[in-house]
């Protein structure tokens, strides 16, 4: 105890150490915090320029589009035609002029741009601020501990990320263009580079998340590791709060499923360099394109997992402290965590109903995937059964707590849909399928990080994020958000393929037009909206009003910290005397009862 | 919602629609009731100044009923799907005999159609080989043996209610059965490169008079 209390009070570092090479977990969740930001403006910029093709297909994209007349007549209008007649004219190819030639987007560029929608969405922006931001700053203040199991450990999970970020932006710019794929690679598109001419792009791809699966398996061990061992005195596993719970189940998925992708990129890296043929079925035998779908899938599964799990437990956190309830059913909340995070080992199949598979595999695969409904029903009804005789307070945290609940709803009625092997063969790779990857992904675990980061803003950076601004980029982002996504599944029932850059060439999507330009304008909306969340995220990083110890009165630990945590996060480690969600216990006097306030009238009160 | 689904013209079209309609108004129950509760609660529990949270931690009685619930339902809807999956996807359960066999192989950006010919043997002399356009006579077995040339592309009909990835070295068989003479597209709809938005064919269903006239003027 000495040794820490020593850590805890005289910690000088320089620069370096605290801000950039920061071993301090709550360093490395900011530093993950920002990091996943950053990348959601880059992932989010790829949508609206695919997004804006598909409403105006083979029109040029505004401002930095040439003009009519510069397109008809090589006549110099504005400066964006002036900008093009110096791109022409250049010896270089330039970049601008191989994937948008006058502003206009082309159909291979198109394909990239929504492959790496996907891929950073994915791997760069959900799982590094839910795993690695939320997981890094949450674990150690709420299990009650001062710092990760392995801080060493914990930087190189952060600067392993940057790298493979780097190398993923790095294949914007090679010759031949990014991946183009799509986000799921399936081969032999992706492990041939004839079929797309993708060259070094797809390499790139494929070694940048071989990297960031280094990163997230390094976190993994350790967000296992710590939350085993390191909870602070009377933390028993049900006593956990359940953010805690879900960051535990998905640490141990992130273990078990990124080693599976891995191996998938390590053969498609061999495919493509090596002359194998792991994923290319050759008449002289070889290997089999649906060896990537299942590898990659199962894989997959559990990803999609490990971008909803975390989402719930937050939403959990928010739901029970702005209702100032006991979560109901606090247990089985846990099984239903567990349950789905087994069930999503078995469910693989599902996204592979059409591919060839054996038709009897479907069967068995949509009766386990429908099972899913089961605990994802139960959570729903216990987060109701939580706000039920609740007291209610509509804070910005919570309105991302209910929207969460909401969305989530949505996502996973929609799900129904698709795990019906006979009305799958209909809506398979449609819109449908974009609706409801957006309503569970962006719907939930989006608003879910929304709601979190507000929440645990004061605790992170001592002040508060602005209410008012807060306020209007939650409406803004919740209704362009439903306006943007939920036309999707009227698209997806008219059958309107993904993946293609102009619905326009098809006869039965004609009715279709003004669908497209709607959900284009309510996506520049949805866009613009989160420039307000950035702006006040790094606005009240310094000009917030100064936020108390507990602002919002929760109970659990990291709100027994000081504000700015130091390093070391407690003075003395605390005591843990109850489980995480004591509000309005009857004949208390707060309604809140914090999980380290002692026993009432403790006997050997006098030390 | 439901206006929106193209019109069928397949023999099995219509059960894939009818679960399609009973999941969208089984949903949209739950969805209604899940909702207003949601909303309801939001509003009559709202924090009120002098007003406590109620201490509730939970009920097992209820966690046996909606687990319960929830599991019988979602077997239930699984019951009803197998049926229609097989008679769609199994091989072994398609209708004997068909009318007419087709080889159809996806290329960028192309389907290829290949007839047997009178002989009924693919690879001999009296092949005939169409880009993009399928012919089919109306209320006749068809049977579709799908490959691919090159990448992964996928054999979409939205009006027969039909889809199938086909694969390279792979023959997947594919059965339908169309109730409408008519012009229908054939889009592709798995990702196949950068032409893949346009690689479009199309489904000729003819009257039996007209098929038998184009038979006629292909093999005369």
């Amino acid at each position: 105890m000495h040794d820490n209390e020593h850590a805890s009070h005289h910690h000088e570092e320089s620069f370096i150490s605290k801000y950039i090479f920061s071993l301090d977990h709550k360093m490395i969740g900011k530093q993950f915090l920002i990091y996943g930001l950053l990348m959601f403006f880059l992932g989010g910029g790829l949508a609206l320029l695919f997004r804006w093709q598909l409403a105006y297909p083979e029109k040029p994209l505004p401002i930095i589009g040439a003009s009519e007349q510069y397109m008809e007549e090589g006549e110099v209008v504005t400066g964006a035609d002036r900008m093009w007649e110096n791109i022409y004219e250049s010896e270089k190819e330039e970049w601008l002029e191989v994937n948008m030639p006058n502003g206009v987007v082309e159909p291979a560029f198109y394909n990239m741009l929504f492959t790496m929608h996907a891929t950073i969405m994915v791997f760069f922006v959900v799982v590094p601020i839910l795993v690695g931001a939320f997981g890094n700053f949450l674990i150690p203040l709420m299990i009650g501990t001062r710092d990760m199991a392995f801080p060493i450990l914990n930087m190189l999970s952060f600067w392993l990320a940057v790298l493979a970020a780097i190398i993923m932006v790095v294949g914007f710019f090679v010759p031949g263009g990014h991946a183009a794929a799509g986000w799921t690679g399936y081969a032999p598109l992706s492990s041939d580079p004839q079929w797309t001419g993708v060259d070094w792009g797809q390499n790139l791809w494929a070694i940048s998340l071989l990297i960031q699966g280094f990163s997230s398996l390094v976190g993994s061990i350790n967000y296992i590791t710590t939350i085993i061992n390191m909870r602070a005195p009377g933390m028993t596993f049900f006593r956990l709060p359940l953010v805690i719970w879900s960051l535990f189940i998905v640490a141990i998925l992130l273990l078990l499923a990124f080693p599976v992708l891995s191996s998938a990129l390590a053969l498609l890296i061999f495919d493509r360099l090596a002359g194998t043929t792991f994923f290319t079925a050759t008449t002289e035998g070889g290997g089999d394109p649906l060896l990537w779908q299942h590898l990659f899938w199962f894989f997959g599964h559990p990803e999609v997992y490990i971008l909803i799990l975390p989402g719930m437990g937050i939403a959990s956190e928010l739901i029970a402290v702005f209702s100032r309830k006991p979560i109901f059913g606090y247990r089985s909340m846990v099984y239903a965590m567990i349950a789905i995070a087994f069930l999503g080992w078995i469910v693989w199949g599902h996204h592979m109903f059409q591919s060839g598979m054996r038709p009897g595999l479907g069967s068995v695969f949509m009766t386990t995937t429908m099972l899913i409904a089961v605990p994802s029903a139960i959570k729903t009804f216990n987060w109701l059964g939580t706000m039920f005789r609740g007291a209610i307070k509509f804070t910005t945290p919570m309105l991302h707590g209910i929207a969460f609940v909401s969305m989530f709803v949505i996502g996973g009625l929609s799900g129904i849909y698709m795990a019906n092997t006979p009305v799958d063969i209909f809506i398979h790779d449609t819109y449908y399928i974009v609706a409801h990857i957006h309503y569970v992904v962006f719907g939930g675990s989006l608003f879910a990080i929304f709601g979190g980061i507000i929440f645990w803003f004061p605790k992170m950076y001592g002040r508060y994020m602005n209410d008012v601004l807060s306020k209007i980029h939650f409406w803004l982002t919740f209704i362009a958000f439903n306006c943007t996504f939920f036309p999707m599944h009227i698209l997806g029932v008219g059958g309107h393929m993904r993946r293609i850059s102009n619905p326009m060439q098809y006869e039965f999507l004609q009715t279709f037009e003004g669908m497209n330009i709607f959900i284009t304008m309510s996506a520049f909306t949805l866009g613009f909206a989160q420039l307000i969340l950035v702006f006040n995220f790094f606005w009240s990083m310094y000009r917030g009003k100064v936020a108390e110890q507990n602002p919002w009165q929760v109970t659990t630990l990291e709100w027994e910290a000081p504000t700015p945590v130091p390093h070391g996060n407690f003075g003395q480690i605390p005591t843990v005397y109850r489980g995480p969600y004591e509000y309005s216990v009857p004949g208390e006097e707060d309604d809140w009862t914090p999980q380290a306030r002692p026993e009432h009238a403790p006997a050997t009160s006098g030390d | 919602m439901l206006q929106w689904l193209p019109e069928n013209v397949s023999t099995f079209g219509q059960g894939v629609d009818n679960l399609f309609y009973g999941i969208y108004y089984l949903t949209l129950v739950v969805f209604i009731l899940v909702m207003g509760t949601l909303i309801v609660f939001l509003i009559k529990y709202r924090h009120q100044e002098g007003k406590r949270a109620d201490y509730i931690e939970g009920s097992t009685t209820l966690e046996i009923v909606w687990t319960a619930a929830t599991t019988v339902i979602v077997f239930g809807l699984a019951m009803l799907s197998y049926p229609q999956w097989n008679n769609i996807k199994s091989p072994t359960q398609f209708p004997d005999n068909p009318d007419v066999v087709v080889q159809v192989s996806g290329k960028q950006f192309n389907w290829d159609m290949t007839y047997p010919g009178p002989d009924n043997e693919l690879g001999t002399d009296d092949d005939l080989k169409l880009e993009n356009e399928l012919h089919v006579p109306v209320n006749a077995v068809v049977h579709i043996r799908l490959t691919s040339e090159d990448v992964i592309h996928s054999f979409f009909v939205p009006q027969l209610r039909l889809k199938q990835d086909s694969l390279p070295n792979r023959f997947i068989n594919v059965w339908f059965e169309a109730t409408k003479a008519g012009r229908y597209e054939i889009p592709c709809a798995e990702l196949c490169g950068f032409g893949h938005s346009g690689m479009l064919g199309y489904l000729n269903v003819h009257t039996q008079e007209s098929y038998d006239a184009w038979v006629q003027e292909r093999w005369p």
